[in-house]
C-alpha cells in the first residue's frame, strides 16, 4: 500500500443557507479545496462523495453523477461514487478515496461531503434523520434520535457520577472553540446556565446538549505521498485509516452507554498509526449530543470510563487541555451537515496541522484524529492523521 | 409507514412473536431469522414472548415526531424482556414515576397516527407490572 497524503482542503460555511442549493454548496468547498491545492480540475482521477438522504432532503439521488457533473467532470466521465452511512457518510467517503489512493488504482481524489437540510420542514428533517436507528424497531414506537442518546445518556449517568453540569460543559467548551471557527453555524458562547435552562427535547438532554440541522459541505484532495510535494509544501499524511460496525438498534448492545463500534475502530487506528494516546494532538470527534462526546473520548482511550464529565469540567478536552477535543466547535456550534461532518473533521485537523487554525491553534500539533459515527453507533469511522 | 409494511409485522407488532434458535436456545425481540451465533448451523423458529421485563434506561420525549404529537410527553424505554433480548418500547405511566430497574408487562395500545387521514398503528407498549 501506498503511503497518502491530504493535498488540499475546503469547507463552506456551515449555517442555514437559504441561498445556496445542494449543488451551490457542494461546488463551493470543491473549488476552494482545488485552490488550496493549486490544482486544477483536469488532473482529478475519481472522486468519493459522502451524503446522507439527499433523496428525503432535496428528492435528489444519483448523487455521484451530478456532483461530477456540476464539478465540470461530466465530459472527462471520471469515476463518481456516492458513500452512504448516516451521520458517518463523511467519514467513510474519506475511507474510500484513501483506500483509492493507497491501493494504486487512482492518483488525485476528492473526498467530498454534502448535506442541505433546510430546504424540508423540521419535521421532515428530523424523520429523515430517524433512519439512521431502525425504523421497524425504534423509530416506529416513537424513538427520536435525541430520544435514543437520551437513553443512552441516563445509561451512563445512572453507571457512573457524572453531573448533569459536567455533561454541560461540553456544549459549553464547543461553544466557546465555534466563536473561534469563522465557518462555524454558532460563534457565540454559553454558559452552563445556558444549557440547563434550554428547552427539555428528550429528558435528561436538552436544546443545547443537541446539535443542530445545518447546510454545508466540505472537500479534501488526496494524492500519493511521494506526489504530494508537487502541490503543497505542507501535505499531511494520512497515519490511518480504520471503520467498524455494531449493531443498527441501540437495545440490542452489549452495553448502552459504550461504542464498541468506536472502542474497535479506535484501536485498529492506534494500531495502524503505532502511535500511543499521548501521541495524538487533538481529535475532533462525533458529539451529536453532549454526552456522544463523552463517551467518545473513554471509548477511544483518552480517559477511563466514567471519567469523561470530570475530565471535562477540569478543562482537559479544552485547547490547551491534555487532549483538545473538536477545536473546530464540533457539531454542537461548527454544525451538523450529516454528510459533509466527516469531512469538515479532516479539514479542521489539517488546517491545525498546518498551523492555519488561527485563534483556536493548537501549538506544535503534530498529529490529529477523526472520529466520525453513524447512527447511534452502527458506524464508525476513525483517522489519524500527522505532518510527520 | 405503508399498510403492506406495517401488515407484515403485524403478529410480532400485536402479540410479541419473536423467534427463537433451537440450536442454542437464544431467543430474538425484534425477530431474527439468522442466529449470529450459530449461523448456518442455527435452527430459528417462532417464539411468543410472555411480555414481561425490566427497564434498562429510559428517556421522556418532549419534542414528539407528528405521528406521536398528539401523546403529549411520553416515556420510551429499553426493555429488557424475561428471555433475555432487549426492545425499544413506551411504558405508559406518569413520566415521574419511571425508574431503572423498574418492572413492566406488555399491553396493546394505538402507537401512532400516519397524518390526520392516515392509518393508525397498534403494538405492544408496556406498563407498570
Ligand atoms: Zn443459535
Amino acid at each position: 500500500m501506498r503511503d497518502v497524503a491530504v493535498i488540499g482542503v475546503g469547507c463552506t460555511t456551515f449555517g442555514e443557507k437559504w441561498h445556496s442549493s445542494f449543488r451551490d454548496l457542494f461546488v463551493e468547498a470543491g473549488a476552494l479545496a482545488l485552490e488550496d491545492a493549486q490544482l486544477s480540475g483536469e488532473k482529478i482521477d475519481a472522486m468519493y462523495v459522502g451524503n446522507m438522504s439527499a433523496g428525503r432532503f432535496i428528492e435528489q439521488e444519483h448523487i455521484g453523477a451530478l456532483i461530477a457533473d456540476y464539478a465540470g467532470m461530466a465530459t472527462r466521465h471520471i469515476p463518481s461514487t456516492r458513500v452512504e452511512a448516516a451521520c458517518a457518510s463523511g467519514g467513510l467517503a474519506f475511507r474510500q478515496a484513501v483506500i483509492a489512493v493507497a491501493s494504486g488504482m487512482e492518483d488525485i481524489v476528492v473526498a467530498a461531503g454534502v448535506e442541505k437540510m433546510t430546504d424540508v420542514e423540521p419535521g421532515a428533517t428530523t424523520d429523515a434523520l430517524a433512519g439512521a436507528a431502525d425504523r421497524e424497531w425504534e423509530g416506529f414506537v416513537g424513538a427520536t434520535f435525541p430520544g435514543l442518546y437520551a437513553m443512552i445518556a441516563r445509561d451512563y449517568m445512572h453507571k457512573y457520577s457524572m453531573t448533569r453540569e459536567q455533561l454541560a460543559q461540553v456544549a459549553v467548551k464547543n461553544h466557546y472553540n465555534g466563536a473561534r471557527n469563522p465557518i462555524a453555524q454558532y460563534q457565540q458562547e454559553i454558559t452552563i446556565e445556558t444549557v440547563l435552562k434550554s428547552t427539555m427535547v428528550a429528558d435528561p438532554l436538552r436544546l443545547f446538549d443537541c446539535s443542530p440541522i445545518t447546510d454545508g459541505a466540505a472537500a479534501v484532495i488526496l494524492a500519493p505521498f511521494e506526489r504530494a510535494r508537487e502541490f503543497t509544501d505542507t501535505p499531511i499524511r494520512v497515519l490511518a485509516t480504520a471503520q467498524a460496525s455494531d449493531s443498527i438498534a441501540l437495545h440490542d448492545r452489549r452495553d448502552i452507554s459504550t461504542l464498541d463500534a468506536t472502542v474497535a475502530a479506535g484501536k485498529r487506528a492506534f494500531k495502524m498509526a503505532k502511535l500511543t494516546h499521548k501521541e495524538i494532538n487533538m481529535v475532533e470527534v462525533h458529539d451529536c449530543f453532549s454526552i456522544a462526546e463523552i463517551c467518545a473520548i473513554e471509548d477511544l482511550g483518552f480517559c477511563k470510563k466514567g471519567t469523561a464529565g470530570k475530565f471535562t469540567a477540569d478543562g482537559e478536552t479544552a485547547i490547551g487541555g491534555k487532549i483538545p477535543v473538536n477545536t473546530s466547535g464540533g457539531l454542537k456550534a461548527c454544525g451538523h451537515p450529516v454528510g459533509a461532518t466527516g469531512i469538515k473533521q479532516v479539514c479542521e485537523i489539517v488546517q491545525q496541522l498546518r498551523g492555519e487554525a488561527g485563534k483556536r491553534q493548537i501549538d506544535g500539533a503534530k498529529t490529529g484524529m477523526t472520529h466520525n459515527v453513524g447512527g447511534t453507533g452502527a458506524t464508525v469511522a476513525v483517522h489519524i492523521l500527522g505532518r510527520i | 409507514m405503508t399498510v403492506a409494511r406495517f401488515w407484515r409485522k403485524i403478529p410480532q407488532r400485536y402479540n410479541l412473536i419473536g423467534t427463537m434458535c433451537q440450536t442454542c436456545k437464544r431467543h430474538f425481540f425484534p425477530p431474527r431469522t439468522f442466529c449470529p451465533d450459530c449461523r448456518r448451523e442455527g435452527r430459528i423458529v417462532d417464539h411468543k414472548f410472555i411480555g414481561k421485563g425490566t427497564v434498562v434506561t429510559f428517556t421522556i420525549i418532549q419534542t414528539a415526531p407528528d405521528q406521536f404529537a398528539s401523546h403529549g410527553p411520553y416515556v420510551l424505554a429499553i426493555i429488557k424482556l424475561d428471555e433475555g433480548p432487549q426492545m425499544t418500547s413506551q411504558v405508559v405511566c406518569d413520566p415521574s414515576e419511571a425508574k431503572i430497574g423498574m418492572r413492566v408487562k406488555s399491553i396493546f395500545r394505538r402507537i401512532a397516527t400516519d397524518g390526520e387521514s392516515g392509518i393508525i398503528h397498534y403494538g405492544t407498549k408496556f406498563a407498570p407490572e
